[in-house]
């Protein structure tokens, strides 16, 4: 095992340029294994485009990623997802015209049925890893309180229940980094509260976060350290009590309500 | 009585045909949200490949290789996969309505190639087939009864393969796929690898209805593969329920019947004058199908099933 002070995504000198348009600039962040870091900033500070480039949605034009000590600079979503970095979306993408259940159990990685013979030659074998990844799927929903759901269609649950819908996903996958893409936003109080006890019984059970989040009170409750972006740079990174205080930090914010 | 019997042999044969390729169509667009344009460019690859090597040597012509008949339909289905593996390699990046223009300039171009190729048969298309099992059946009802045996055998297997396939894994990611391809690539699935499969295995299947089509007429030509039966082959998935196998052969059933009806209805109660413009009638009326049906019931008469690849609770 890495020991401790080895951060687990270590992120160095990361650029991307939109044309003209310097989105994320010069951004060097540690995140370190067991914690859940807050990432905040007012809108259009990059915080977005720093996740779509450490999940590979995106190239970097400039800098370096490492997962667990491994270079994974520009590599794809999908491989990212198999080394154990899991992330939501800002605005959910269930696959809605699929039940709850499918929608989890198509997750897990390499499962024999996924090639176009699998269901015809190794049939006996693909039932046996169907019914294990159905079990574990199960528990998953029930972890995250959607087993009632398992049937439905997954384009009809409500808003927040997607986004546990997209946590019960990625952790098909038992990724030990999870990225979450304003997880608060748009969902009501109680869903809200389940998903910061999930993250939190998750957290405990070892696995590190990363959480964009409007919402100052999560932020402040639940996250340490905080990292602060504002036009593209990383203007502060502390404890949650430091940023309450930080100048520079209201300053940020204040600019953005102005705008 | 026979007449009609007789008539309805012939009905089912062509119906049956064209529903292999509707399910084919459906693997790639029900399941997977490939918008095929060109259909009969892959209908097509397999019709002049089967009857290229399973056909009697013509002058001037390529093939004649009168190779037996089940050799013949797979090198046809092979055919079709691998102008469906190069199609899909060039367009395949491209999404929704360009993949469908693309695809269409490709059905475009094949018909435009073989009407020109007169080593293809060129306008007259390829005739020459020597039909299998003749001696054993004689050349009348008997023998397209047993043609339909063997088209409705077909058909059954193509249907059990698909309903199998979609309710795998394998179907699942198809789905995935339909519904969100960057939501399934941050979950560690490679679409691109996995539309290339399912566009070339829908294809294979078109190829083989195409087979199945030339060797029943014995003959093939480019009036074959025109873009009306890429749109008659649509509207029968779109009116019988995308996503749905059942959906897909019922309405073929009925699209070719309506197509069938119409035609008969318009060339006998129609004024002469507009009798002249039957096919044309028929196709604004496919036109007005496939609309209706999008702006009325896009989900098909037959729906998608919600619940379908998470495998029974104990089996």
């Amino acid at each position: 095992m890495a020991s401790m002070a080895d951060p687990l995504l270590r992120i160095r000198n990361i650029s991307k340029d939109f044309g003209e348009f310097r989105a994320v600039n010069d951004v060097s962040i540690d995140i370190r294994t067991g914690a859940i870091t807050g990432l905040i900033g007012p809108n259009g500070a990059g915080k977005t485009t720093l996740f779509n480039v450490l999940t590979g949605m995106l190239k970097p034009t400039s800098g370096t990623v490492h997962l667990d000590g491994q270079d994974v600079t520009g590599f794809a979503p999908d491989a990212l997802f198999g080394l154990g970095l899991g992330r939501t979306f800002q605005i959910p993408r269930p696959f809605a015209r699929m039940s709850v259940l499918e929608n989890v159990m198509l997750a897990p990685m390499a499962q024999l049925g996924e090639r176009l013979w699998g269901p015809f030659l190794e049939a006996a074998k693909m039932r046996d890893q169907e019914a294990t990844i159905r079990k574990r799927a199960m528990e998953v929903l029930e972890f995250v309180t959607l087993a009632p759901l398992a049937d439905q269609a997954a384009g009809q649950i409500s808003g927040g229940q997607m986004k546990l819908l997209e946590l019960a996903r990625i952790l098909m996958g038992d990724p030990k980094l999870i990225l979450l893409d304003e997880p608060a936003a748009g969902v009501n109080p109680t869903l809200t509260k389940t998903l910061i006890e999930k993250i939190e019984e998750l957290n405990r059970d070892g696995k590190t976060f990363v959480i964009i989040e409007h919402d100052m009170d999560f932020v402040m409750q639940h996250c340490d350290p905080v990292i602060a972006l504002a036009e593209g740079r990383k203007v502060f990174e502390g404890t949650a009590e430091d940023a309450q205080s930080n100048t520079v930090l209201l300053d940020a914010y204040l600019g953005a309500q102005v705008e | 009585m026979i007449g009609v019997i007789s008539y309805l042999v012939f009905f089912a044969t062509v119906a049956s045909i064209l529903s292999i390729a509707v399910l084919g169509l459906n693997l790639q667009w029900g399941n997977t949200g490939l918008f095929n344009g060109g259909v009969v460019a892959f209908f097509g690859a397999g019709a002049y490949g089967t009857l290229i090597l399973g056909g009697t040597p013509q002058a001037g012509q390529m093939g004649g290789f009168e190779l037996p008949y089940l050799i013949a339909l797979l090198g046809g289905m092979v055919i079709s996969g691998i102008v469906a593996w190069v199609v899909g390699l060039l367009t395949l990046r491209l999404r929704h309505d360009y993949l469908a223009i693309a695809t269409f300039g490709v059905a475009v171009a094949f018909e435009t190639v073989m009407r020109n190729s007169d080593w293809l048969g060129g306008a007259q298309g390829i005739r020459g087939f020597e039909r299998p099992l003749r001696d054993a059946l004689g050349n009348g009802f008997s023998y397209n009864l047993a043609f339909l045996a063997f088209v409705l055998v077909v058909l059954i297997g193509i249907y059990l393969f698909l309903e199998r396939l979609i309710a795998s894994p394998f179907g699942r990611l198809l789905r995935a796929i339909r519904e969100d391809e960057t939501a399934a690539r941050s979950l560690g699935k490679s679409p691109s690898r996995i539309r290339l499969t399912a566009f070339v295995a829908g294809s294979v299947i078109m190829g083989l209805a195409g087979g199945l089509y030339a060797t029943f007429y014995a003959f093939i030509s480019p009036q074959d593969v025109l873009p009306i039966l890429t749109f008659q082959i649509w509207a029968m998935l779109i009116v019988g329920g995308a996503g749905n196998n059942k959906g897909a052969v019922m309405g073929t059933f009925l699209i070719w019947a309506a197509w069938t009806a119409s035609g008969w209805a318009l060339s006998r109660f129609a004024p002469m004058d507009v009798q002249l413009y039957t096919g044309s009638i028929q196709f604004v009326l496919i036109g007005l199908v496939i609309v209706g049906m999008l702006m009325w019931r896009p989900q098909g008469l037959f729906p998608e099933k919600l619940v379908v690849s998470q495998s029974a609770k104990d089996k």
